[in-house]
């Protein structure tokens, strides 16, 4: 039936109409290979000869291929240290989130009628959301909770991501109600039903928050920049992000000097090994990603 | 009277917990986290207000008045940084605008559902990188000999010097943040347009309308609560023009265009460890960000019903 359907609509086209198709495929296509080139481009790189890199006569295929750049890598104890300290704030920081969303989204989600003193949790999530202290307010907390240089400095500050319980709330909220009501009327308590019934039904979104956490904790790097004194503590993306830096060289022609001097294939390596963790789950997990970003559209 | 609404008060708060004591303690750890990192850092503002040493801490230190703000207002570079950061954050408002719109309508109409969903999956792919590695890659990228001005001495022109040049930079500025969240957008109308109502699309086939006809009269006026919607929220960022973007790109030769608060803030706090002057512009942002937020919620929730909670 659909076949057929689209048979017709094609022998009914005319030439002009399947012209501006093709012209809208090409262009489309264009726009895609714009968006995969900078990945192709440092991988790449990062297969190159560092004399074939320096001419520029890399695009989007290695030249001179050599895996001297990776052989470097492997060797160097720095980029594994933030790559561990990475792992372990990504474990933590998701977990963490992922459970505190939970506990703030079910009751969030309960009718006002149901839980009168909802209104006033969510007034203070708002404030919360719209409000905010500051660099430096934010920065003497961590300092005189004692936190600089240990882990809890980047998992405890950004562990309740209210954007994330509003997704989850809304996810429940959708639940059909008779569901719940069942439940409750065998007597549930709301840890049962919490448990035992809104839990295993909300896969898909909990899915989404784990993912969007465990991006946000992956390619955090200000406040592994801020909060370490130490440079040893730095997770990868601080760690990457001191290596790329010519902001800190206040000299001008010293960071001009770092941008010609520095091996670029060697940066490139470590880059698409930073890349890499998320470009092996994305194609796997995209739908979740397009899910979130679609129910969480109204509040990016 | 007074007494009596009090004791009611408390009457039915005890009842509510009673009843719902589960529900309260699943929100605070949560709220705990809450006031430890956000609400009593709010409290710190107050350091806005004094000569904060770090010997004597945020109480010990002494109480100057407005003396920050006048300091603050009495610099050139505020009013540069000011001025940058608002005509930043709206040249990436205009120009993010239309072009999910554009590219989504352009999706929609792709046949070829395989193609579609490739196109889809990596034109999103950016937004899922850090600012650090686009930084990186960008950097190469627009070096006075990199592949950008290669390409642009091709086409017969004069190489651009995009890290050192203001104009050019800021271009470039725009131009990176669009390749990072056009795509976003784009999933965004996406859903918008594959939710319109099919029979007016088939109505309009048998009026004999052309699918550019469809797309203006059908599609366009169908999306365009969405398009409102994503626009006036986008109010509520006119102070965030890309604190992790310009950070990770810019340098001295183009401080005087793209310094922005967040980066000046950054440079006097934890650079040259002027607290009390960090906090007072910080607070500035803070307020400006909060008036622009909460009247964003308010236009959007008056036009289009929506609702953060």
């Amino acid at each position: 039936m659909v076949k057929i359907k689209s048979k017709n609509r094609i022998k009914n086209r005319s030439l002009s109409s399947r012209l501006l198709n093709m012209l809208n495929g090409i262009v489309l296509i264009f726009v895609t290979l714009l968006c995969l080139f900078p990945i192709l481009n440092i991988l790449a790189t990062s297969l190159s000869s560092q004399a074939a890199v320096s001419a520029n006569r890399v695009t989007f295929y290695p030249v001179e291929f050599t895996l001297a750049s990776y052989e470097t890598v492997i060797h160097r104890a720095a980029f594994w240290t933030a790559s561990w300290i990475s792992v372990k704030r990504v474990i933590l920081g998701v977990i963490i989130n992922v459970v505190i969303t939970v506990m703030m989204a079910y009751p969030l989600s309960r009718p006002v009628n149901e839980f009168p003193m909802r209104k006033v949790y969510v007034g203070i999530l708002m404030v919360a959301m719209v409000f905010d202290g500051g660099l430096v307010p934010n920065y003497l907390m961590v300092h005189s909770l004692g936190l600089f240089d240990t882990i809890w400095a980047l998992v405890l500050p950004c562990s309740v991501k209210i954007f994330h319980v509003i997704l989850m709330m809304n996810f429940i909220k959708q639940l059909p109600g008779t569901m719940l009501e069942a439940a409750k009327v065998d007597g549930a308590s709301h840890m049962t039903v919490l448990t035992r019934i809104v839990i295993p039904v909300s896969k898909p979104v909990l899915a989404t928050v784990t993912l969007f956490s465990f991006i946000d904790h992956w390619n955090a790097w200000f406040d592994g920049k801020i909060y370490n004194n130490n440079s040893a503590n730095y997770p990868l993306q601080t760690y990457l992000q001191a290596m790329l830096s010519n902001v800190d060289n206040t000299v001008v022609s010293d960071s001009i000097q770092n941008i010609l001097t520095n091996t670029q294939t060697l940066e490139a390596a470590q880059m698409f090994l930073t890349l890499l963790p998320l470009l092996v789950v994305y194609p796997f997990l995209q739908k979740y990603f397009v899910k979130g970003i679609t129910i969480g559209a109204v509040k990016g | 009277m007074k007494r009596n609404q009090g004791r009611t008060l408390t009457a039915s708060v005890r009842r509510d917990w009673r009843k719902n004591w589960q529900l309260h303690l699943l929100l605070w750890p949560g709220l705990i986290l809450l006031i430890i990192f956000k609400f009593i850092p709010m409290g710190g503002i107050v350091m806005a207000f004094k000569d904060y040493v770090p010997r004597k801490g945020i109480f010990g230190s002494e109480w100057v008045g407005m003396e920050n703000f006048s300091y603050m207002f009495s610099l050139p570079n505020t009013w540069q940084v000011l001025w940058n950061t608002l005509r930043i954050a709206i040249e990436k408002i205009v120009v993010n605008f239309p072009i999910p719109i554009l590219i989504a309508l352009m999706l929609n109409e792709i046949q070829n559902i395989r193609l579609k969903k490739t196109v889809q999956t990596i034109i999103y792919l950016p937004y899922f990188i850090s600012w650090v590695i686009i930084a990186g890659i960008v950097q190469d990228l627009f070096t006075e000999e990199g592949m950008v001005n290669q390409m642009i001495q091709g086409l017969g022109m004069q190489p651009v010097f995009f890290m050192g040049e203001s104009g050019a930079f800021e271009a470039m500025l725009v131009g990176t943040d669009v390749w990072k969240n056009f795509g976003y957008g784009t999933v965004v109308y996406l859903a918008a347009i594959t939710g319109v109502d099919e029979s007016l699309f088939e109505a309009a086939k048998i009026d004999g309308a052309s699918r550019i006809k469809q797309i203006w009269y059908i599609t366009l006026p169908s999306i365009a609560p969405i398009v409102m919607l994503m626009l006036i929220l986008s109010l509520g960022n006119v102070m965030n023009a890309g604190f992790e973007q310009i950070f990770n790109l810019y340098n001295p030769l183009v401080y005087d265009s793209a310094d922005i608060i967040d980066t000046f803030v950054y440079r006097v706090s934890l650079v040259e460890a002027n607290y009390s002057l960090g906090t007072a512009v910080g607070l500035l942002k803070s307020v400006a960000s909060f008036i622009l937020i909460v009247s964003s919620y308010a236009i959007a929730n008056k036009y289009t019903d929506y609702t953060v909670f």
